[in-house]
């Protein structure tokens, strides 16, 4: 099962089970990087990353990385630290925008829309693509204000029961409609870690995104925090496109169908869930997952 | 001889002392490879041998020094024949001040009678005794010290721990003589008012709606008495202040938000201290421009619209305390934008707000406590503000609304109660500590207001 797809657009990914050439297991240059192991593709794409490069100034943090999204389903991102997971997270709804002398070259598709095409507005974009972040961070507000915030910037409703409705159907998707109900107006600052991390999912999602990114969202939860929100991941895959980073081996196993494995700004290897852990194609990944390193 | 040069040798010795206290700690223990057998660091024992050379003949020196006078005073009296010791006690402060002036070859008041020379010389003669001695005495007390202090000096000797205690005391002893500086300046200022208030009733003077502060000097004088009612001036006050905050507030405010928001590094880097430089440029420069530029323009336009401008006006002085003022609130607002966490602004953005969405809903709601923190600092500093408004604001105390007219400040009226020669127990002079006060009061109130709202503001995100 090694498929080597030398990051050149538009080629088609051979047939499974097709050798490439360009890389061998064995002999000391098997941890040499030459291109993504693996298929890049996504039966059903979603999001469509080709030949990503990203710049802070004069440092080059992603390397010509190219891969899919696919529609409902939940593809994660793993490496070291530092390797560039939430770089290119952050290129897929143009959050990058905001760091000064960030710049990103190559080609991301949302559907058929170039999403750094220049008559592209980010606006609809990140309410397209929405975005639950590391550190739990509700406004301080409350907690209705919280998931009425995006409806509100984005004009979806113009009274006060669709609101009512939208508030109510994203705390109950992110399920925490039970937890809150009686206490919509109190500060969402005041709520557990885990009740927070799902408050801002629920703001994620009272927009209508398509496609949820996710970096490490349960990174600053409890054991018990974190499976619930694995276990609301996997139930909002049914609606929503989600890529989330993650630095647990486990979480990505439990999760997600899809895995990506980064190293130092370079892709080195996509595949389904399942293969990349029991069956990893390239030393560094094998490295990673047995913990030899990471 | 003066006490300068005795200051200088005891710094010289505390110098040596130091040398000394260190040397021998290293010799006691075998040289500078043994100093783990010392309890605490070599230089410890030399700052606590100089501690000990320095304080106690530092401190006799002071005491000396603020006794010196009054005990050569008293005894220069004690001389004086009968008839002069006599005389009643501000005379006596006259001739005793003549003494003085001819001891230091001054021009002397009166004549000089013998009695006086004698007594001159007299204490000139207690003066250099008094010198002499205290040399004498101070470098004893100092080499005392020094050795001493060189005899405690051992390797289990805790000199860290007695340095550290002494510099404890030296601060305690600093920040006392401020607070008490501060303490005293309040009550001079109480006492005074609390005597302006024996002369004129607190109530006419909280709430009267008239402030005219001529005293008759002669009975039969026209407007023999004055009106000390300060609600005239503190709503001249208040009028400019007003106006300084229309400009300050939305200039600063915006500034700062474009500079924490909007701006890139490279602007942020010289616009930000170029707008601190604003912060320094002296009031009486910013008077200039009200009074010769802003004042004459605005009087002008006014009149071209058929306005009736005064020459000085309420708006003059408020625009270009205004002026001052941005700096004030766009450097503290750009503090407080800064410190909400880029989180918020990821959190807003990443739903799809623009900027501008992002600044008015998520950072200046989670600034304001903040913001409004700065804010009234800077009111209670345009309150404060002296010198823009004696030049441009207009000594005539009326009660108006309308910024076009010329009104007088709490301040401008300190300035013009006390400027010139006064008696200091007239209502007139002693008016002044009165509005001192009730503009200290104010300006305390808004400051404990702001700190406490900043304060809590800087809980919120820790
Ligand atoms: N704002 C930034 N400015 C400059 N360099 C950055 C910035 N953010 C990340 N980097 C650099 O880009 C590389 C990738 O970072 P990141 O994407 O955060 O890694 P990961 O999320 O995988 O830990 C790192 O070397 C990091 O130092
Ligand atoms: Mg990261």
């Amino acid at each position: 099962m090694l498929n080597v797809t030398p990051n050149s657009v538009g080629s088609v990914a051979p047939p499974a089970g097709v050798v490439g050439v360009g890389f061998s297991p064995t002999a000391d240059d098997s941890r040499v990087i030459s291109g993504t192991v693996g298929d890049i593709k996504a039966a059903d794409p979603r999001m469509t990353a080709r030949n990503v490069d990203v710049y802070y100034g004069d440092k080059q943090a992603i390397k010509d990385v190219s891969l899919d999204i696919g529609k409902n389903e939940v593809i994660a991102m793993i490496g070291p630290s530092g390797c560039g997971k939430s770089t290119f997270l952050r290129c897929l709804n143009r959050m990058n925008d905001t760091i000064d002398g960030c710049r990103v070259e190559g080609r991301i598709m949302l559907d058929d829309q170039d999403i750094y095409d220049r008559k592209m507005d980010v606006v609809p974009l990140r309410a397209q693509v929405g975005m639950v972040f590391q550190k739990p961070n509700p406004f301080p507000k409350s907690i209705y204000d919280n998931v009425a915030y995006g409806p509100r910037i984005h004009g979806l409703t113009d009274n006060k029961q669709e609101l009512d409705e939208i508030v109510e159907q994203s705390l109950i998707k992110a399920g925490l409609w039970d937890e809150v109900k009686d206490r919509l107006d109190s500060s969402g600052t005041g709520l557990s870690g885990g009740q927070q991390q799902r408050l801002c999912i629920a703001r994620t999602i009272a927009v209508a995104p398509e496609v949820i990114l996710m970096d490490e969202p349960c990174s600053a939860l409890d054991p018990i925090a974190t499976a619930r929100v694995e276990e609301l991941i996997d139930e909002l895959r049914e609606q929503y496109t989600i890529a989330i980073v993650t630095h647990s081996m486990q979480q990505a196993a439990r999760v997600s169908q899809r895995t990506a494995y980064f190293h130092l700004g370079e892709l080195v290897e996509v595949g389904k869930t399942d293969d990349i852990f029991t069956n990893p194609s390239h030393r560094l990944t094998e490295d990673y997952i047995t913990g030899r390193f990471g | 001889m003066s006490h300068t040069l005795l200051i200088l040798i005891l710094l010289g010795l505390m110098a040596l002392a130091y040398q000394l206290g260190r040397r021998r700690s290293l010799k006691l223990v075998g040289g500078s490879r043994q100093v783990k057998a010392l309890h605490s660091l070599p230089s410890y024992y030399g700052f606590y041998t100089a501690i000990w050379c320095g304080l106690p003949a530092l401190l006799v020196l002071f005491l000396w020094v603020s006794l010196q006078s009054s005990v050569v005073r008293d005894l220069v009296v004690s001389g004086l024949p009968d008839s002069m010791q006599s005389l009643p006690p501000a005379r006596l402060g006259l001739v005793i001040n003549d003494i003085q002036n001819l001891a230091q070859g001054n021009i002397v008041s009166g004549e000089i009678s013998p009695a006086m020379q004698a007594a001159a010389d007299h204490y000139t003669r207690l003066r250099q005794t008094s010198q002499a001695a205290s040399f004498v005495v101070v470098l004893c007390i100092a080499l005392a010290g020094l050795a001493l202090g060189w005899r405690f000096v051992s390797p289990v000797f805790r000199a860290r721990n007695r340095v550290e205690t002494v510099v404890r005391w030296l601060l305690v002893v600093c920040s006392t003589i401020a607070i008490f500086t501060t303490l005293g300046i309040v009550l001079s200022v109480l006492f005074e008012s609390i005597r302006f208030f024996e002369m004129v009733p607190i109530s006419q003077f909280l709430f009267g709606l008239e402030w005219s502060p001529q005293m008759a000097i002669r009975e039969d004088q026209v407007g023999s008495s004055g009106a000390f009612g300060m609600i005239p001036l503190f709503a001249g006050t208040l009028l400019i202040a007003l106006i300084a905050m229309l400009v300050a507030v939305p200039i600063g405010l915006m500034s700062a938000v474009y500079l924490a928001e909007y701006a890139g590094s490279h602007f942020r880097a010289w616009a930000k201290p170029l707008l601190e430089i604003l912060a320094g440029i002296p009031t009486v420069v910013y008077g200039f421009f009200a009074a010769l530029t802003v004042a004459p323009f605005i009087r002008d336009n006014g009149a071209l619209l058929g306005l009736d401008v005064s020459s000085e006006s309420a708006l003059a002085a408020g625009l270009v305390m205004g002026i001052m003022i941005i700096p004030f609130i766009s450097s503290l607002s750009d503090d407080v934008i800064t410190a909400v966490p880029q989180s918020m602004r990821d959190a807003s953005l990443g739903v799809g707000a623009t900027r501008s969405e992002t600044v008015r809903k998520v950072i200046l709601p989670a600034a304001l406590p903040g913001i409004v923190g700065g804010i009234l600092l800077a009111v209670s500093r345009a309150i404060g503000e002296t010198m823009i408004v004696v030049m441009a604001a207009g000594l005539s105390a009326n009660l108006t609304a309308n910024p076009l007219q010329s009104v007088t400040t709490v301040t401008v009226q300190i300035v013009t109660l006390l400027v010139g020669d006064q008696e200091f127990d007239s209502p007139k002079t002693l008016a002044a500590f009165a509005l001192g006060l009730m503009l200290f009061l104010i300006t305390l109130v808004l400051n404990v207001v702001a700190l406490h709202v900043v304060r809590k503001y800087r809980e919120a995100y820790e």
